[in-house]
């Protein structure tokens, strides 16, 4: 059987040739599931390749957020299979998620750090749980990461004297001290200044040209999106529709259309004024 | 119509059971952590600080309040009956019997029980449960057990410091200002009071209290609604459920103890 | 509060007067005493032993040596009390037990007054010389069929 390729598999694609490469780190399957009686996919198909940066789009609410909690295992299908990492999390306990977990690293839209502790207690925590390192070590890989995220004074300080760029900056230190090869970001561009989302997007691309991590990010922020992603998936109505940024760029479908034109700064916010 | 009501009654019926049982295996899954490393030695003494520390100002004050009132109250009563002598004897025994164990545990309840439900629930609500999962670490391991374990140990503490705070408050009340004898009211104090029959029992109370608050302010927080509503409801309703819980096995226990 | 050694050392402190407290209310005020099973164990016959209930004092001299473990019935209708006292103490074989009241309306209980043989009680021995509970009921009678018969 060949390798799925993102070709075969999504709903719809822009093109039939796709220069991404065709072996997916992760797969979604026919996936079906409701929140409430209201459904949020429905048979819902599409794959994120190994070593890229894939970016996933859609208007608020259309599940994006939801769909990299399904891949980490934190919400479970109605039907469907997700591969991650040739398991399928959908079969697995929650004792074996922890397993495969220690491969992916997750930055949550506000960071997740725990308040009680210190910004250093919170980026040791997966080395002093899942490692014998001593901490001498720690202390030294700690502050590696945070030095390379920008925040190298920020050990003793606790997350709520951070501001939101900082506190994000400081989860993505945590998600990949471990070294995992799947780094899964919610909204990690949402609600910074310019300057904020140039860096965390270097600091993205960085991990992704230097240690080949898989990135998948949810974001609504275009320019950035457009720029970065080897692949984007849109999300609109259930359905996704996956392509690089040159296919999607010329795209002729209506949704995709609609999303990408809403950024063109050539229409005035009041209709009749000079623009 | 009346198979409507009907149709409620076994609804919530079902509900209720099924809560039940949810709450069988979460006390479960905490039990398995308890009895296997890592130990999170650190983490329970912080809580033991949060729970049983900051507890202490509330306890030894209401305790030393609670035991001037029962000083107060039982000298006017009993003098009635020429038996002020035996006033030792009746507060102690009602602290150690039913007020003491009760009491601390209502009190706990508010200050400690809802704290640590309010804070696991906006955990939840701030997705730091889920981080971490994230890291392959249990939420239940890290977050409830220490605390729930912290609730276990400091209960029965806090509870013997009240009563000797109660007692101090009982003897200053009735020695110092009401007249009875010093040595009168500390001897049928220590007469009236025995290890079998009240104090074993007031350690078995507090004991079991601090058991039942543990689970149901961690359990109410962990079951929370993420939003901030969420987080208030998880709050009150663990010192309403935890406090009526409480009463409830007060009488169970005072009964089975045959006291 | 942050992990310190200044917070382990408060949690420690309260720990230990937890524990203090607990071991006061247990030992000091509960009674709770390592008495292994090496109390002398006595036993008494009354013919009437009033309020006297289990676990009420017995003394020597206004002293409490022990206390009343059980208390039942012996084939011929008599009240058995079962008594454990201090086992450091050696009490001569014609020892009596008699039944007080604390004060006039108090509880009862057991007073020895020791003889003057030279030979002690060891544990399991029978105390023989025994005086029951004045019933106050009784005295009243007593009394007023004293008076009554006088009065004739």
């Amino acid at each position: 059987m060949s390798e799925p390729s993102v070709a075969n598999l999504c709903a719809r694609t822009e093109s039939k040739s796709s220069r991404v490469s065709p072996e997916l780190r992760i797969l979604l399957e026919d996936v079906h599931l409701s929140f409430g009686g209201r459904p949020v996919y429905s048979k819902l198909s599409c794959g994120f390749p190994r070593g890229k940066i894939s970016v996933l789009m859609g208007g608020s609410g259309s599940g994006k957020s939801t769909l990299l909690r399904l891949v980490a295992g934190l919400v479970r299908p109605d039907s469907g299979r997700i591969l991650v990492a040739d398991e399928d999390v959908t079969e697995l306990s929650e004792r074996e998620l922890y397993r495969v977990r220690e491969r992916i690293g997750m930055l949550f839209q506000h960071g997740a750090l725990l308040d009680s502790m210190t910004i250093f207690d919170n980026v040791a925590l997966p080395l002093r749980e899942h490692t014998e390192l001593s901490e001498r070590d720690i202390a030294a890989e700690v502050s590696r990461r945070l030095t390379a995220v920008g925040l190298p004074d920020t050990e003793a300080l606790m997350p709520r004297q951070l501001s939101g760029g900082m506190l994000r900056r400081a989860a993505l230190a945590r998600a990949i001290i471990s070294d995992p090869e799947i780094v899964l970001c919610d909204e990690p561009f949402s609600g910074l200044d310019p300057l904020n989302v140039r860096r965390i997007e270097r600091l993205l691309v960085e991990l992704n040209e230097r240690l080949g991590i898989t990135l998948v990010i949810t974001s609504h922020h275009i320019p950035s999106s457009l720029r970065m992603a080897d692949l984007i998936t849109f999300l609109v109505e259930g359905e996704a529709i996956s392509g690089t940024p040159a296919e999607l760029r010329v795209s002729t479908d209506k949704r995709v259309r609609e999303f990408l034109d809403a950024e063109r700064d050539d229409e005035p916010a009041r209709p009749g004024a000079p623009t | 119509m009346r198979l409507a009501a009907i149709e409620t009654l076994g609804f919530r019926t079902v509900t209720f059971v099924t809560h039940l049982g949810r709450i069988a295996a979460f006390v479960g899954s905490i039990f398995v952590h308890s009895v296997r490393p890592p130990w999170r030695v650190r983490r329970l003494v912080g809580e033991v600080f949060d729970i049983g520390v900051l507890s202490l100002a509330i306890v030894c004050l209401s305790g030393a309040t609670v035991g001037a009132v029962l000083g107060l109250q039982g000298y006017t009563t009993l003098s009635r009956f020429g038996a002020a002598n035996s006033l030792g004897a009746v507060v102690g025994l009602s602290l150690v019997r039913e007020l003491g164990p009760v009491l601390t545990a209502l009190l706990v309840t508010g200050r400690a029980g809802s704290a640590m439900a309010a804070e696991i629930a906006s955990m939840l609500t701030t997705e730091q449960l889920d981080g971490l999962r994230m890291m392959s670490i249990d939420p239940v391991d890290f977050v409830v057990k220490p605390k729930a374990l912290a609730m276990l140990i400091s209960m029965p503490m806090l509870n013997a410091l009240f009563i000797c705070f109660a007692l101090f408050g009982g003897y200053v009340v009735g020695v110092k200002l009401l007249g009875v004898d010093g040595g009168t009211y500390i001897t049928s104090m220590e007469n009236a009071i025995t290890w079998e029959d009240d104090v074993a029992g007031t350690l078995l109370k507090s004991f079991i209290f601090g058991a039942l608050v543990g689970v149901i302010a961690t359990y109410r927080g962990y079951t929370a609604t993420p939003t901030s509503a969420g987080v208030s409801a998880a709050t009150t309703g663990t010192v309403v459920v935890a406090s009526v819980t409480i009463l409830l096995f007060d009488y169970v226990i005072t009964a089975l103890w045959g006291v | 509060m942050q992990p310190s050694a200044t917070r382990d050392l408060i949690v420690g402190l309260f720990v230990a007067a937890g524990l203090a407290a607990i071991g006061y209310l247990s030992i000091q005020v509960g009674g709770l005493s390592y008495k292994g099973p090496g109390g002398l164990r006595l036993y008494a016959t009354f013919d009437e032993i009033g309020g006297l209930k289990t676990r009420a004092p017995v003394e020597i001299a206004g002293v409490t040596v022990g206390q009343v473990v059980t208390i039942g019935l012996d084939p011929s209708m008599r009240a058995r009390v079962t008594i454990d006292v201090d086992p450091s103490l050696k009490l001569p074989t014609d020892t009596s037990a008699g039944i007080r009241t604390s004060g006039l309306l108090g509880d009862q209980f057991i007073e020895l007054e020791p003889g003057a043989e030279d030979q002690t009680l060891t544990s399991g021995e029978e105390i023989a010389m025994t005086e029951s509970a004045l019933s106050i009921e009784r005295l009243i009678g007593k009394f007023v069929h004293d008076s009554g018969v006088e009065s004739k």
